[in-house]
């Protein structure tokens, strides 16, 4: 029993390096973040807006996943800085200040760049996986 | 029962009345945010509700394993020192948690969204835990009973995954956003694997106290079992991440793992047939029923579960409300179920006087009840919310939202069923473990 666990376990090591190693980067548009991004995740974090919001419907469910807002046609900088600054009925004033709207929209853009949230039709396989590869 | 272990054990079922409190209020406030908002405001709930449960669920585990271990090993005072220093660090530590909630400080993610210095006391907590349990667990000698090893594999790998949950403060993590996300949903995935090996161990344990069968817990049977659950723990996560372009062969190994779920799933439906007789000759035990109860639940999850793990499905259920069926079913359904049976055992609930054991019992029952509503109510909306989203590919969220309402509505109801009935009897076991005088199982 302990040899099977341990062989197990030694596998177990072996493929959480491959995850760590093979899961970032691969996507070309998948970039290392500006200092902006970074202070922006930060801030994202600080004020626990993913317990409302997904970014590739992994978060709350209070408000849209926000992975691709950025690039929305609709809604642009302006739209995005409007609603990050003064909320709405639903979405509480966080009263930050332009710094950290500036930065919080610096770490949407980041993140959109990095791929989409949804999966289209024509990328599921004959399996029943996707391949989101190319 | 020690007077230390006794203070966790009754702030552990605290936690479960806070978790069911602040769940509701956490539904009304996300049905009605402008009003909660101006005092109360969802993201300030959710994590108290979240970090309630998740705390509920650990302590309650590590509360059981800690009273039945004595039975297992011989403990020296050197044990009982470690263990009374990780139960104050650990609780010392969730209380300030829920404080920084309180004012409004947060800074880490999801399920763990405390300013993230509170990690280290966590993580010393845990591993004064891992001394008062593994050092008595190496020198007893001969071969082990699985439930041992079931915990003594939960205690080990929630190590691992915290770890390997706060590895985002590393830069090399936080250099790409896949990266970052796949390692969390990585180490969140198999932490709950970590707890549920600790729980379905007491469920085992409990399972061969009640039925006085020693051979539940030996064999080739259960050994395969387990390590069908181990790989499972360590490979079978990505149905998180399968919508973020990772590589391919990272989705499809956890797809492929995820369907030897199948064999679990197929075991059940043969051992309840097998034990059809022992349930009319148990079922009377309050212990029992809630130990079936988890059985039920691990069977509806399964289900769920399984048509999850199905990327092509997980198309239409990823970031809806079936998430939350899931979730919600695994972490009240069953890790609930199972501590109760356990809490009910270690206070020989059984043995208590008639009127006791009555009000558990109807309380048992509206709780299964107010389950069943709760749990479809949330994949009727997910249903609804998948469907507009992904094969009407709506994207104005208000315009998908309107009419998942409703069902969220129905969520709410049957949330306070859960309230009154799981919080009755919580309030019953912390009188019982306060006023705890015999031990009467042992």
């Amino acid at each position: 029993m302990v040899r099977l666990w341990i062989l197990l376990f030694i596998a177990f090591i072996i493929y959480t390096f491959f995850v760590y190693n093979d899961s970032g980067n691969r996507n070309p548009n998948d970039s290392i973040p500006d200092r902006q991004s970074l202070a922006g995740w930060k801030t994202w974090q600080e004020k626990n807006c993913q317990s409302c919001h997904q970014i590739y419907g992994l978060g709350g469910y209070m408000g849209p996943d926000l992975t691709n807002v950025a690039s929305e046609p609709a809604k642009g900088d302006i739209y995005l800085r409007t609603f990050i600054k003064f909320g709405t009925g639903k979405m509480p004033n966080f009263n930050l200040n332009d710094s950290e709207v500036t930065n919080l929209v610096a770490f949407l853009k980041w993140i959109d760049k990095s791929g989409k949230s949804r999966v289209p039709k024509e990328k599921v396989t004959w399996s029943g996986s996707y391949n989101l590869e190319n | 029962m020690r007077n230390f272990l006794r203070l966790y054990i009754v702030s552990a079922l605290c936690l479960l009345l806070a978790t069911l409190v602040f769940g509701l209020l956490a539904s009304w406030a996300f049905l009605y945010p402008e009003t909660y908002n101006q005092f109360l405001p969802f993201y300030q709930l959710r994590p108290f509700h979240v970090s309630a449960a998740l705390f509920w669920i650990i302590s309650g585990a590590t509360a059981s394993i800690l009273y039945y271990k004595n039975d297992e090993f011989s403990i020296t005072k050197w044990n009982h020192i470690a263990e009374r220093l990780f139960i104050f660090s650990w609780l010392g530590t969730i209380v300030v948690i829920f404080i920084c909630y309180g004012l409004k400080k947060f800074g880490g993610r999801e399920y763990w969204e405390f300013p993230p210095v509170l990690c280290a006391p966590l993580l010393i907590s845990w591993l004064l835990l891992m001394v008062s349990y593994f050092i008595p667990w190496l020198k007893s000698a001969g071969n082990k009973p699985m439930y041992v090893w079931m915990w003594s594999t939960g205690i080990f790998f929630f190590l691992i995954t915290f770890i390997e949950q706060n590895l985002w403060q590393i830069p090399w993590f936080r250099s790409s956003y896949l990266r970052e996300m796949s390692v969390q949903w990585k180490s969140n995935g198999a932490m709950s694997g970590a707890w549920n090996q600790m729980i379905y161990g007491l469920s085992l344990f409990l399972m061969v106290k009640v039925s006085g069968n020693e051979k539940l817990a030996q064999g080739k049977t259960v050994f395969f079992f387990y390590m069908l659950g181990l790989s499972n723990l360590m490979f079978n996560w990505g149905h998180h991440v399968y919508n973020v372009p990772t590589s391919s062969w990272i989705r499809d190994t956890s797809y492929i793992i995820s369907m030897t779920e199948w064999v679990f799933l197929i075991k059940m439906i043969q051992n309840f047939k097998n034990t059809l007789e022992e349930r009319r000759r148990l079922r009377h035990l309050i212990t029992y029923r809630f130990i079936i109860a988890g059985e039920f639940w691990v069977f509806m999850n399964l289900l769920l579960a399984l048509a999850m793990s199905v990327p092509a499905i997980n198309r239409y259920t990823h970031g809806t409300h079936i998430t939350v069926a899931h979730a919600m079913g695994t972490t009240i359904g069953i890790n609930t179920m199972i501590l109760l049976a356990s809490f009910s055992y270690m206070l020989g609930i059984d043995n208590k006087n008639a009127a006791t054991r009555k009000t558990i019992s109807i309380n048992y029952w509206i709780s299964q009840y107010s389950l069943i509503v709760f749990w479809l109510s949330l994949i009727v909306a997910g249903v609804i919310k998948g469907y507009m989203s992904t094969a009407l590919n709506l994207t104005n969220f208000q315009e998908i939202m309107k009419p998942v309402i409703p069902a969220l509505k129905m969520v709410s109801l049957s949330g306070i069923g859960l309230v009154i009935s799981l919080g009755t009897i919580a309030a019953i076991y912390i009188y019982h473990t306060i006023y705890f005088r015999k031990e009467v199982n042992r």
